[in-house]
């Protein structure tokens, strides 16, 4: 059971990556990874928020009745959320304006009720929040390589630089509008988790 | 000549068998070898069916039976061209122009608008033919599967509902797109839940919609713009839309009238749905049930109708012969593998296509491409439809014999 700091890391990237093996959290890949800034700026937070949650949860463990551990396992998420949403308001207007009611869901995302439930609620507290720390980054390689295709095919930017000159500004590249449409993400995901899967068949399911 | 031919191929047979030195390419050999011969297989045990219909000649009848349509397309695009270019006297550009100058832009001939025609269709077929191989062969060898004729039939009923103008790249993104997604990732052949020629369709209308829809795109000459009945509509007189239409319903049926290539002619669409139906290989079931459920949802409009949108006032008979319905519902609905199985599910199936296209035709005009997402959403809804038809037969057997 005891896996080193390093390894809570790097399974949660790669052998356990909780889009990828778990399929967790899509929603919120789906809805912002049409431009890298939101995607980047989504991953900081739910990353931050993971750690925490597991860390905090992990924590009082003990504590908490197994009757109501779920709405208490919330009520630490939802803190923890509008915190993170107050701080991006004052500090970060245009963002959190751009990210709007997402912010706010990441309290449903899968991902972090799924480590308070699995992980920190029957691990100590800092390997809880390493390997909240590492699902966040797990979850935040998928969303950054997703919103990367996005945004390059959809509108020819990376973080709004242009890298090819689309046709309505004269250049010679026809965005394609498929990848505007947050039902691509779910193409992308499937292309990444067909690649992983290809790559270590150990993630395939059996039949 | 051709039994040296044959010779051959038995003599390089062994390296392809196992344990030859190109066994990875037997998929490759096993194509060639059963599309210039019959094949050398037998079943090694009884059962023994005795039948010639096999996936291959279900394949080549559904060819035979596009043979109207793509001739009709052939024409009608050079037809349209041709009538656009006599008016402004003008001249195509470019190499079709260099070909067209020695035939010479004439509607009222058939060479010049089946030459002109051509230009714009055999480079799209050629792209689709092309790209989609090279996907298939991709796979097939990977997995070692057989190659199919099935995507003979994909590769010719996509460029028929395309338009003349369509960039050829978009069309490669596009087959790659239906071929890989539609149908290889599910299995390949006979498992696409998807029909991937609408599949593929449908990723360039959403990828690529100025080059899709519109009215620039549907007449192959340069900067004219000219809509189709299903772009014009909306903006009618919703009292009387139909003075709003440049043609007659017999031109509609006919086919005259600018649109995705293919499938402007209802006739040459009937002339197809004959042969299937005759042969069996396309289900009655699904074309009739698609066809009541259209008239229906189309009269249900009829009586209610709406002053700002005019489509509400269309008749049932111009909605039949305007825009994919016809093709859709002879070639795209009745694809045997993405359509439902069961004789009760693919009257549901029908009736929900048919709904669906008009449904959605009428109510949001800013899709004209209603058939084409009411089939597919049509061909999600398939395997539910069967799914019922069995639970109801396994209820009723159980309570019939306990």
């Amino acid at each position: 059971m005891a896996e080193s700091s390093k390894e809570l890391i790097v399974r949660s990237i790669f052998k356990r990556n909780p889009i990828a093996l778990l399929v967790l959290g899509i929603c919120s890949a789906l809805a912002v990874t049409g431009q890298m800034s939101t995607a980047l700026v989504m991953s900081i937070c739910v990353t931050l928020v993971t750690a925490f949650s597991s860390l905090t949860i992990s924590i009082v463990r003990y504590q908490i009745p197994n009757t109501v551990r779920i709405g208490l396992q919330i009520m630490v998420i939802a803190t923890l959320v509008i915190l993170v949403d107050q701080i991006l308001q004052a500090f970060f207007y245009e963002l959190s304006k751009q990210l709007s009611i997402f912010v706010g869901l990441i309290i449903t995302n899968c991902i972090i009720m799924g480590r308070a439930e699995g992980f920190a609620m029957s691990n100590p507290p800092i390997p809880s929040f390493i390997d909240g720390i590492g699902n966040g980054l797990g979850y935040s390689l998928i969303l950054m390589s997703v919103a990367f295709i996005r945004e390059l095919f959809g509108a020819g930017t990376i973080f709004g630089y242009t890298i090819f000159t689309t046709v309505s500004n004269g250049g010679w590249y026809v965005p394609n509008g498929m990848l505007v449409l947050p039902a691509s993400g779910f193409f992308l995901i499937a292309m990444l988790i067909w690649l992983i899967r290809t790559y270590d068949p150990e993630q395939q399911e059996s039949q | 000549m051709l039994s040296k031919l044959n010779k051959y191929f038995l003599d390089i047979k062994p390296h392809f068998e196992e344990g030859g030195k190109f066994k990875s390419l037997y998929p490759l050999y096993e194509a060639f070898d059963s599309f210039l011969f019959s094949t050398t297989k037998s079943t090694p045990a009884a059962p023994h069916v005795r039948d010639a219909v096999d996936l291959k000649r279900i394949m080549i009848t559904v060819i035979i039976a596009l043979v109207p349509c793509t001739l009709m397309a052939l024409w009608n695009t050079g037809y349209q061209a041709n009538l656009v270019l006599v008016e402004i006297g003008a001249m195509p550009d470019g190499w079709r122009g260099a070909i067209m100058g020695i035939i010479g832009i004439n509607p009222q001939s058939l060479t010049s608008n089946m030459v002109h025609g051509s230009l714009y269709f055999f480079p799209i077929y050629l792209v689709v033919v092309i790209t989609g191989s090279i996907w298939e062969a991709l796979f097939n060898l990977i997995r070692g599967h057989e190659f199919s004729e099935a995507f003979l039939v994909t590769s010719l009923l996509l460029p028929l509902t395309l338009p003349p103008t369509i960039p050829l790249w978009q069309v490669a993104v596009g087959t790659s797109f239906g071929v890989v997604f539609a149908k290889e990732v599910f299995g390949g052949v006979g498992k696409n839940f998807m029909n991937p020629a609408l599949s593929s369709r449908a990723f360039i209308y959403f990828a690529y919609p100025a080059q899709m829809s519109g009215d620039k795109v549907w007449t192959a000459v340069d900067g004219y713009s000219g809509a189709t009945a299903l772009t014009a509509l909306p903006q009618a007189d919703p009292a009387n839309p139909l003075a709003s239409l440049d043609y007659s319903w017999f031109q509609a049926f006919i086919g005259t009238i600018p649109g995705s290539m293919g499938e402007t002619s209802v006739l040459a669409c009937l002339l197809g749905a004959a042969l299937m139906l005759v042969t069996g290989v396309a289900s009655w079931r699904i074309m009739l049930s698609m066809l009541i459920g259209a008239v229906v949802t189309a009269m249900a409009f009829n009586l209610v109708p709406d002053p700002t949108n005019p489509m509400y006032a269309l008749p049932v008979h111009y909605h039949l012969v305007l825009g994919g319905f016809a093709f859709g519902l002879v070639f795209m609905a009745t694809d045997p593998v993405s359509a439902a199985q069961t004789f009760s599910g693919q009257w549901m199936y029908g009736l929900l296509i048919g709904f669906l296209a008009i449904f959605i035709r009428v109510a949001n005009p800013a899709y004209p491409e209603a058939v084409m997402l009411a089939i597919l959403l049509g061909n999600v809804f398939a395997p539910f439809f069967d799914y019922l038809v069995v639970r109801a037969n396994v209820r009723r057997r159980l309570v019939r014999n306990g």
